[in-house]
């Protein structure tokens, strides 16, 4: 099978950027977004028939891994080099079909949603060069290739959220994103440094091979009593933290939310932020086979994660940072199922589990995002307090919320049902206590859920400035379309298709798991009924008895003020202000002294010269004649 | 005839050129033929360079021609280049091209300037070409005594204060360098014969250990001093400030390359055994410079000390590569040596253009520049993110083989060094956002910047030759890697055993 | 008539010393301009006398000597010409020709 046309995913978007990019300002706003959607469109094309061919061509029982090319980038030493190319397996052909799908449907919709903003090229060519970033970065072929087109995700990520840059809080949050993410670049370029040194290789296909130096013929090389493929991948596993936003690197997520919407939808919720939990899915045989005890410390904190993030989820107003607080747990959610799985066959589910959860999570949350986008859009606000009763004037909005917030609730037969259930059963097999906080989590989910969802449309009937109406087709048309991708991608046969070893999977459903799951998220669904189908004063009665922890939950457990104490006032103030007084006043201070002590002396003597000339013919003549005597006397 | 001798005619015949134009009008229109022609023969010497090497021409420099200049002393005039010169070479001609065109609009004493900015050119030229440590320090000289005049006459603030600490400082060291050079130049006939200056010829030689113990600092800080070596760095930031644009985009891009190239061809090429057993003080000290000078550039709220401080830091990761004294992390240096040059010529170039519209360099005075002058903006953002290492810049492709480079030594001491060099990866993160968020993004903040005009032609040529030459490096590597690779192998071997 | 027989070339030479001497003290002590540029005149003649008695007893078949005499009476001419112009000037600068209130080349 031949896949060179591939070539043409990565080069259409990077064309689409230069041209809009730097003709944009004199085009059309339409005709730029036009150019942009058209193009995704092709590229969103090709993607498929590369799915298509890929998985329709399987060589015997095993997905096989195909470069389709690479060519050498930049050599380090002989062995390392950095190549760019494209790898061609089932986990980066499943990530391909996500990204295209959901930057098309933003494309679509941005439309309609940024129509007459200033900036709209911008804001177009910005989306082209995030598609392109993100799809070079799931078809490295190395590690190093991914490392570049993580640093390009990042700084698109940047570019989008502080897309009004007029707005302080915009800038604010995306300089707090491109930095949280950096700080966590760091580890993955410091575990990059420390697993390519030992292996001598950047290349996937060598690093996951089971045979390879990463895995057979790992050092043995021990610092501080773990051996330093563990450093290397529990590193590599602190730059996913940070783009997946897990704790205590997750502070920038919500903020993130200063975006325009579709991007948080595409970047911030379905393709950028689960980048962590395709790295991890990438070395998993490392994690499995070297370095268990980075895969355990990644269940946990993925299992504390989703816990924390989903109990504020409950308490917050803005409509976006609830949704980006879920993003948070459900990536909580694949974190763990990574962790617990094991390596082929059936010890190998949670890692099918959770790049499944990935595959429907993407097209569920994009569309939560995208009817919240929708909301907003009619009402002009992100306080969820200055909304309710839409369901009268936004039909098409309300059901495709109701469709993706039952998803996303585990209800049967959509698709997050089969996907969180297979988490669930994975982490039952694995470890009960996971089990148990991600089953409690699942309850949370559907509670946080649909209190977003009755207080926004149904509730209390604000008076609204104007009357709220249906957001255009261009819109409404991207939510059907997701809304019928989160209803049926659970029937995607996914066990068929990407697995840990490339074999299919035969999974078996568990009743013993699914029946308390979809229990739990009934009784969620239900309270936040209780508490918000109407307006009443419940909702504040259950708070004030939960005073305390309310407020902390509210608060985000005043992690931002750690971070702010530790970056203004300890980075800032002790170290670099010092180090700024340091600079001038001793570094300086010495050599303007070295400069002074010669201007006193100078000083000191200068007097010598009176401009008496009468006087220098003195010295003069009394030197000569001393020189003479002088002289004469040694002869 | 030999085509480096051209980099150092047209210099001159663009001075001529320039003496005898009477109409100051033409006087810039001279210079920048003369860059132009400047700027093209660098890229005809490179073409001419992959010429030699494709017809088989394997000597480790090319284009040698010698003449005797004072034979007592055995000095000559010897020049050649391999790659790392022709790669300075061309970032001289594309820095000194550009900022020939950003000091468009010099008005006071237009001819002087544009005349002392060639000559500092010219020295800079003549340094890279030369092979004789005479020679050599003949053009360094050159290069920096131009400065004392560029920043004293056409500087702003304090400039005599700044400009004398500038040049004393760098007396300082070139006194320093002249003592190790004659250090050199002495023993370089341990068996007796005759003394040389030749560079060529002194690697031949085995230079006593005591000898090079004594000598090495002398030669490193000589050099270090002008490389913005910890802590012999703060005339960057003064100088810096009171340096016109060009000046500054010159002296922070193209000589304080001459500090790298020379800590490298001179001091550690010809004294290799003391650079290996004196290597550990030095790592010290440019991690220090590293990590401190980025810290520093965070309180800072001066345009241009921001970016003296990120040239101490970055200057401070090409010595620091330097010393790892392996081939890639040598390749990273040089490449660091061309990324930082084009960065903070940009940047300078920028500043200078922000400067000459709001008439302020202090970032919390202004603020939401985007708006008003966008191309200006765009231009700083895209050179911010080169100097905070994004990949497809020019900075990404440098640090990252520094990084991987140093850390093939696998003692402790060098893997921490590298670990806090890699830091500063956020630091320069957190700095250059700051800058970018309170001077470009943001609210007006002064409703009279409203009326400001976006970049003129020579503004935009300039600054689109320096952010094209970024990006071509950033998205292809490769041709640059192995040109500057291709004389390390034995330079290295040399170093090593 | 052979004078080297009734007059020893030490004799031109303790001339010599004290016509410069003379000429020394002049240029140090005395305070008027016109007055020291005299005794720079005396010691450039001290120097003339060394001149022409080196060549006469020592080298009595070459010139040089003399010929150098003769350039430093012509020097020594342009010299006073020179001299007595800034002379001149300074008077018309300072209304004075004693050195000692003519001292603003200084620290």
């Amino acid at each position: 099978m031949d896949f060179s046309y591939t070539i043409l995913i990565l080069l259409l978007p990077v064309a689409l950027f230069f041209i809009i990019g730097l003709l944009g300002s004199k085009m059309n706003p339409k005709v730029s977004g036009m150019i942009g959607t058209s193009g995704l469109f092709i590229i969103t094309l090709l993607s498929y028939v590369t799915a298509f061919n890929y998985f329709t061509h399987r060589t015997g029982e095993v997905f096989q891994s195909i470069e389709v090319f690479q060519f050498v980038w930049l050599p380090f030493t002989d062995r390392l080099v950095i190549h760019l190319g494209i790898l061609l397996d089932p986990l980066s052909v499943m990530m391909l079909v996500v990204i295209t799908t959901v930057s098309l449907m933003v494309h679509i919709y941005s439309l309609g949603y940024m129509k007459g903003e200033v900036g709209f090229a911008r804001y177009y060519a910005f989306l082209s060069f995030f598609t392109f970033s993100m799809l070079g970065l799931v078809v490295a072929t190395n590690i190093f290739q991914m490392y570049i087109f993580w640093e390009l995700v990042g700084v698109s990520s940047y570019l989008l959220i502080g897309f009004y840059y007029e707005r302080p809080s915009a800038v604010a949050a995306a300089k707090k994103a491109f930095i949280v993410t950096r700080f966590a670049d760091l580890g993955f370029l410091i575990g990059i440094l420390l697993l390519s040194f030992y292996t001598n290789t950047f290349d996937f296909i060598a690093l996951t091979d089971l045979n390879g130096p990463a895995i057979a013929q790992s050092s043995g090389v021990v610092f501080l009593g773990m051996s330093v493929t563990t450093w290397a991948m529990l590193l590599i596993f602190m730059g996913g933290a940070g783009k997946s936003a897990m704790f205590p690197l997750h502070i920038w997520l919500p903020d993130a939310m200063e975006g325009p919407t579709p991007v948080s939808a595409l970047i911030h919720a379905a393709t950028m932020v689960v980048a962590g939990v395709y790295l991890v899915a990438r070395l998993f045989p490392i994690y499995h086979f070297s370095a268990p005890g980075a895969l355990e410390v990644i269940a946990y904190i993925g299992s504390f994660t989703s816990l924390f993030a989903a109990v504020i989820a409950c308490t917050q107003l803005d409509i976006k940072r609830v949704l980006a607080y879920s993003t948070l747990s459900q990536i909580g959610y694949m974190m763990v199922a990574l962790g617990v799985s094991g390596y082929g066959s059936e010890a190998g589910l949670g890692y099918m589990a959770s790049l499944f959860h990935l595959f429907t999570h993407a097209f569920f949350k994009a569309l939560l995002f995208l009817g919240a986008g929708s909301v907003i859009h009619a009402v002009h606000s992100n306080l969820m307090t200055e909304m309710g009763g839409l369901r009268k004037h936004m039909p098409i909005t309300h059901i495709t919320f109701l469709v993706a917030c039952l998803t996303i609730s585990g209800i049967p037969p959509l698709s997050g049902f089969f996907s969180k259930d297979e988490i669930l059963v994975a982490a039952f097999e694995h470890h009960k206590l996971i089990f148990a906080v991600q089953w409690i989590v699942a309850g949370i989910t559907a509670f946080y859920m649909f209190r977003l969802y009755f207080t926004i449309f149904w509730n209390s009937n604000p008076q609204y400035n104007h009357v709220p109406h249906e957001s255009p087709p261009t819109m409404t048309i991207p939510l059907v379309i997701l809304a019928l991708a989160s209803v049926f991608s659970g029937f995607v046969p996914f066990h068929d298709l990407v697995t840990s070893d490339g074999r299919a999977l035969i999974t078996e459903f568990h009743w013993i798991v699914a029946i308390p799951s979809v229990l739990v998220g009934m009784v969620g669904i239900s309270f936040a009924a209780v508490l918000y189908y109407k307006k009443n004063s419940k909702p504040e009665t259950v708070a004030k008895g939960l005073k305390a922890f309310y407020t902390m939950a509210y608060q985000k457990f005043y992690i931002d003020e750690v971070y702010l104490f530790v970056t203004h006032k300890v980075i800032f103030q002790f170290i670099s202000r010092p180090i700024a007084w340091f600079d001038r006043h001793i570094v300086d201070g010495a050599m303007n002294l070295i400069g002074n002590t010669t201007v006193f002396f100078s000083g000191s003597i200068k007097k010598m010269q009176s401009g008496q000339m009468q006087e220098y013919i003195w010295y003069f003549t009394s030197g000569v004649l001393l020189l003479t005597l002088l002289i004469f006397y040694l002869n | 005839m030999n085509p480096l001798l051209f980099l150092l005619i047209i210099p001159l015949l663009t001075i001529v050129g320039i003496a005898m134009v009477n109409d100051l009008a033409k006087v810039r229109w001279v210079s920048a033929i003369g860059m132009s022609a400047q700027l093209l023969i660098s890229f005809v010497l490179l073409y001419l360079f992959y010429q030699q090497r494709s017809s088989g021409n394997t000597d480790d420099m090319l284009f040698v021609s010698t003449a005797t200049w004072y034979e007592s002393f055995n000095i000559q005039l010897k020049f050649g280049v391999d790659g790392i010169s022709i790669s300075m070479i061309l970032l001289t001609s594309i820095v000194t091209f550009s900022g020939m065109f950003v000091s468009w609009q010099v008005e006071f004493l237009r001819k002087e300037f544009f005349i002392s900015l060639i000559i500092l050119a010219g020295g800079v030229f003549g340094f890279f070409i030369s092979l004789d440590l005479f020679t050599m320090f003949l053009f360094y000289e050159m290069a920096v005594i131009p400065m004392y005049l560029l920043i004293g006459i056409w500087g702003s603030g304090p400039k005599e204060y700044s400009a004398m600490k500038l040049t004393l400082m760098l007396m300082g060291g070139s006194a320093l360098l002249l003592v190790g050079l004659l250090g050199i130049y002495f023993n370089s006939a341990p068996e007796g014969g005759k003394l040389t200056f030749d560079l060529t010829e002194i690697a031949k030689v085995h230079i006593p250990l005591s000898a090079q113990l004594f000598f090495f600092p002398f030669t490193f800080i000589g050099f270090g001093v002008l490389g913005a070596l910890f802590p012999f760095h703060t005339w960057s930031p003064d100088g810096h400030a009171s340096a016109p644009t060009a000046v500054s985009m010159l002296h922070a891009g193209v000589l304080m390359k001459l500090g790298g190239y020379g800590c490298f061809r001179v001091a550690m090429y010809l004294l290799p055994e003391a650079a290996h057993s004196l290597a550990w003080i030095f790592i010290i000290l440019t991690t220090i410079s590293v990590v401190y000078g980025a810290f520093g550039a965070i309180w800072q709220k001066d345009l241009k000390y921001i970016n003296a401080y990120s040239s101490v830091s970055h200057c401070g990761l090409v010595l620091f590569a330097l010393l790892m004294m392996n081939e890639t992390a040598t390749t990273g240096a040089i490449l660091q040596m061309i990324s930082h040059g084009l960065m903070t010529a940009l940047f300078f170039a920028l500043i200078g253009m922000i400067y000459g519209r709001t008439h302020t360099r202090m970032i919390n005075e202004m603020g939401g520049l985007m708006k008003v002058i966008p191309f200006l903006s765009v231009v700083y953002v895209i050179a911010g993110l080169a100097s905070l290492g994004l990949p497809g810049l020019s900075g990404f492709v440098a640090e990252m083989t520094i990084f991987v480079g140093s850390f093939q030594h696998t003692d402790t001491f060098h893997r921490v060094a590298t670990i806090l060099a890699c830091s500063s990866i956020v630091i320069t993160a957190v700095y250059i956002l700051r800058v970018v968020g309170i001077l470009l993004l943001g609210p007006i903040k002064n409703n009279h910047y409203l009326e400001l005009q976006d970049a003129q032609w020579f503004e935009k040529l300039s600054g689109v030759t320096l952010v094209v030459s970024i990006a071509i490096i950033g998205m292809s590597p490769f041709w640059l890697s192995s040109l500057i690779r291709e004389p390390l192998n034995q330079m290295i071997n040399h170093l090593t055993n | 008539m052979n004078l080297q027989a009734e007059i020893p070339l030490d004799y031109m030479i303790v001339l010599s010393t004290i016509v410069f001497f003379v000429g020394l003290m002049g240029v140090i002590i005395r305070r008027n301009l016109i007055t020291m540029l005299m005794g720079i005149e005396l010691m450039l003649n001290a120097v003339n006398i060394n001149f022409v008695a080196f060549n006469h007893y020592l080298f009595p078949h070459r010139l040089e000597g003399h010929f150098f005499a003769l350039i430093v009476m012509a020097i020594a001419a342009a010299e006073a010409a020179i001299a007595i112009a800034l002379i001149i000037n300074i008077y018309r600068q300072f209304a004075t020709v004693s050195v000692d209130d003519v001292d603003e080349l200084k620290y």
